[in-house]
């Protein structure tokens, strides 16, 4: 018998799987900040309820909307491929990336926004808040900016699959890569649906 | 070598779901106007949980895989909500 | 199929060769020694360093090193064992080698992520080592981190930190391949109650490695976060709390001694069936006194906070749950001894380790309820008597488990023997040598001794000479065991397909295995301990 190397190419419900496995720890990563979230609010319920009054729950709202959104064009174009038509996947999957970046530009804005005022961890203004208002935006900063950095990821990794959709690696018959990255976009927009309410909506 | 399932969600399917999730979204922001005082946090948790579990079922597919992995999502969501629930046994009691 | 230039028939070893065939290999197999070469080296690095602190404590006051160093060595000490010799251990060298064997499988999952892995593993692991010499002196804040401390030392925390943090990042992938190697990959007729009990405990341990280990990650990250941004969560002038930085550590830390020693009663849960030539008593308790571990083993971490200012009713809570973890240990015990019980017992290397096992972490196990026990805790807590009984439980435990799967599974990695009387002689050394050092330990600490000091009232000094005594016979019996098989491996008698006669999948292929292991994938009709003709001495 010879001796072959293994197939490149890996079956689709094991690669599945294992991007599940992966979105798990994913969510206990940000867990053990939603269990520092839990603490600190039930500590400083007051504190955090005026703290959140500096977010902009208008353009928290619009990211919420922008990913729910893109969370929408990523599963179309899974439909898409399925369905052979490569162009219009490639399409939403642009789109997906365009929505990801209005998230981020309202995210630097926002964050622009704060550091501009001196509300930043670690700064002179945070040293003089009221001590639940700085474990408010130390969790706003930390979790925001984790989150953000898994948009990013997302971003490159779903760019990955335009590439390709284009070559023709991925198709109608083999889109493992593409199913993954849309499954891990679904876990930033999932993040983010637990996010907003709890740093935005507690006004 | 490709097995899947043989499910594909249609556009128009894709759409009512995304609809459904913004009319949940308008909720949770309406829905802080009203003073529930302890139970706003409820609240928004357990709209945040509907529509987290929406996007799990339907855009991450979830309806239509196999028991195992459904079983797999909701032991690891359970497992964590002891996790915090224990790590409470401390706090409130402090 | 026949090497034709050496004649020797073509299997892992020999399929290619050259370095840069083994630092590009995707073989799980390769991958497993991989593992095993730089596991072994870290051991001994950190063994040395023990020693060095066993040296030191021979005398009160300073002997050969100052407060600050020794402070350094228990640190570093603790990171290598903890997080680059033990926790991937036993999974990344047994279980990377044999978990496709014993499923009837060509390899994991993802044989390339695999690969990745032991390149994070490196990684991390030489990011420990760089920390202890960059600018700034090396840490001191012990392997646990604690704040305040680990937050305003002015030591190389952060990239200590680091390196736990990537060296955690490949304990979750070696995980999550097992998982889905496990699920997705065991032969056509092999029903999850037919898998033998080793692959059954690294599933256990899988999950735990999976879930249990990100929310260290990003404990680690928030105390990166507190030394660099001063986010304040567990800074109590800023707000925070210090002791929530204890919860989320041990969130993790707890269930990580359970992927410490899940593989380990794995290995020896195969052992004794072979060297007993019967089945394993009780299969289906084993498996789910193995996951039964794996989650309750989640729910006692406090019981390391039980002096730290925490709730009556969670310090209630974590003692209760400690002592129900217990069971499922207990009844695995019961189960091998009863598996020993009228079988036709040969006592060669592997069920002595074995054996020794049991004894070494039942000590480990019961001292372990003392200290579970609130009452006794107050008076233990962060004496010796904690530092001999996680040395029972992890040495003793995980570190005799890894012994006796590496004098048991040799001859199939290597096709080679070692020498039966070596090994036994380096045995009594360990064995001998293990118990002086670490059991008076437990004396002293009851005595009132504190752990991670330096300096000590001169009325400790029997117990800690004692100790010192049993460090330097348990180096020799390290050298003695190292030696004979790392000579053997190489100039040993080469060993059948089948020594021990076992009856699990990796007994029915050649040793060495070829390179991708089954000729033809078996299908699989039977119980994985079906002693159909067992040999009798």
């Amino acid at each position: 018998m010879s001796t072959t190397e293994h197939s490149e190419l890996i079956d689709s419900d094991t690669g599945k799987l294992g991007m599940w496995l992966f979105l798990f720890t994913e969510l206990f990563l940000f867990g053990g900040l939603f269990i520092v979230y839990a603490v600190m609010r039930s500590k400083y319920a007051h504190d955090f309820h005026h703290a959140a009054l500096e977010l902009n729950a208008f353009v928290g709202a619009t990211n919420t909307v922008v990913l729910l959104v893109s969370s929408m064009t990523v599963a179309m174009s899974l439909t898409a491929i399925q369905q052979k038509r490569a162009g219009k996947a490639m399409g939403l999957l642009f789109l997906t990336l365009i929505l990801a970046g209005v998230f981020m530009v309202n995210k630097y804005f926002e964050w622009g926004h704060k550091i501009g005022l001196h509300l930043y961890p670690g700064s002179d203004v945070m040293k003089t808040l009221p001590h639940g208002e700085i474990m408010f935006f130390g969790l706003y900063f930390m979790m925001t900016g984790l989150h953000a950095l898994h948009v990013i990821i997302g971003g490159i990794l779903l760019t990955i699959v335009i590439m390709r959709i284009k070559s023709g690696k991925i198709n109608s018959e083999h889109y493992l890569l593409q199913e993954n990255g849309a499954l891990y976009w679904h876990l930033v927009d999932l993040i983010w649906i637990f996010l907003f309410p709890l740093l935005y909506l507690i006004t | 070598m490709n097995n899947h399932e043989n499910h594909v969600s249609s556009d128009s399917a894709n759409w009512t779901v995304l609809l459904i999730l913004l009319i949940l979204t308008t909720i949770s922001i309406l829905a802080i106007k009203i003073h529930l005082g302890p139970f706003t946090v409820a609240l928004a948790l357990l709209l945040a949980s509907v529509k987290v579990t929406i996007v799990l079922t339907y855009f991450m597919h979830l309806k239509f895989e196999n028991v195992l992995l459904r079983l797999m999502v909701c032991g690891v969501f359970l497992l964590f909500a002891v996790v915090i629930a224990i790590t409470f046994i401390d706090y409130y009691f402090r | 199929m026949i090497n034709s230039i050496t004649k020797v028939p073509l299997n892992y070893l020999n399929h290619k060769n050259g370095l840069w065939s083994w630092l590009t290999t995707t073989d799980h197999k390769r991958i497993g020694l991989l593992y095993l070469y730089s596991i072994t080296i870290f051991f001994c690095a950190a063994a040395i360093l023990g020693l060095l602190m066993r040296i030191e404590k021979i005398a009160p006051g300073q002997t050969i090193m100052t407060a600050q160093t020794y402070n350094g060595m228990f640190t570093i000490h603790g990171i290598i064992m903890i997080f680059i010799v033990v926790i991937p251990g036993l999974a990344a060298v047994f279980g990377n080698f044999f978990l496709p064997i014993m499923i009837g499988a060509k390899d994991v999952a993802f044989p390339k992520l695999n690969l990745f892995s032991w390149y994070i593993y490196i990684f991390g692991a030489l990011l420990g080592l760089y920390s202890q010499f960059a600018n700034g002196h090396s840490p001191d804040t012990g392997w646990t981190f604690y704040v305040p401390y680990s937050a305003a030392a002015s030591s190389n925390v952060v990239i200590a930190l680091t390196a736990a943090f990537v060296l955690g990042f490949a304990s979750i992938l070696t995980g999550l391949n097992f998982i889905v190697t496990i699920h997705r990959m065991r032969a056509p007729g092999m029903t999850w109650f037919r898998m033998p009990l080793f692959p059954w405990s690294l599933y256990a341990t899988a999950w735990i490695q999976l879930l249990a280990t990100p929310i260290v990650g990003i404990t680690l990250l928030m105390v990166i976060a507190e030394r660099t941004l001063h986010i304040g969560f567990f800074d109590p002038a800023l707000g925070g709390d210090p002791v929530l930085y204890q919860h989320l550590f041990w969130i993790y830390s707890h269930p990580a001694v359970y992927v410490m020693i899940l593989p380990a009663m794995g290995v020896v849960t195969e052992i004794f069936p072979t060297f007993s030539q019967k089945p394993v008593f009780g299969y289906v308790p084993i498996v789910f006194s193995s996951m039964a571990i794996a989650l309750v083993g989640y729910f006692v971490w406090g019981h390391h906070m039980f002096t730290s200012g925490i709730s009556y009713e969670s310090r209630w809570f974590f003692s209760f749950l400690t002592f129900i973890v217990a069971i499922p240990s207990a009844i695995k015990v019961f189960n091998w001894l009863s598996t020993m019980y009228g079988g036709s017992v040969d006592l060669k290397p592997p069920l002595l380790y074995a054996i020794s096992f049991i004894f070494l972490f039942t000590i480990g196990g019961f001292t372990g309820l003392t200290l579970g026990s609130l009452a006794t805790n107050i008076q233990l807590h962060n004496t010796d008597f904690v530092v001999a009984h996680f040395h029972y439980i992890i040495f003793g435990g995980m570190g005799f488990g890894f012994f006796a799967g590496i004098h048991y599974w040799f001859p199939k990695m290597y096709g080679r023997m070692y020498s039966i009387k070596w090994a036994n002689i380096a045995w009594g050394f360990l064995f001998v040598g293990f118990n002086l050092l670490y059991f008076p330990l437990f004396v002293i600490g009851i005595q009132g001794m504190p752990r991670r000091y330096f300096d000590y009232d001169p009325k400790f000094q029997t117990g800690e000479v004692l100790s010192t005594i049993g460090a330097f016979i348990l180096i020799f019996g390290l050298i003695g065991m190292i030696s004979n098989l790392v000579y053997h491996s190489r100039r040993g008698p080469v060993a059948p397909a089948n020594p021990w006669h076992g009856v699990t999948l990796e007994w029915q292929i050649p040793s060495p295995p070829p390179h991708e292991n089954f000729d033809e994938l078996p299908v699989i009709t039977h119980d994985p301990y079906l002693f159909e003709h067992p040999h009798t001495k």
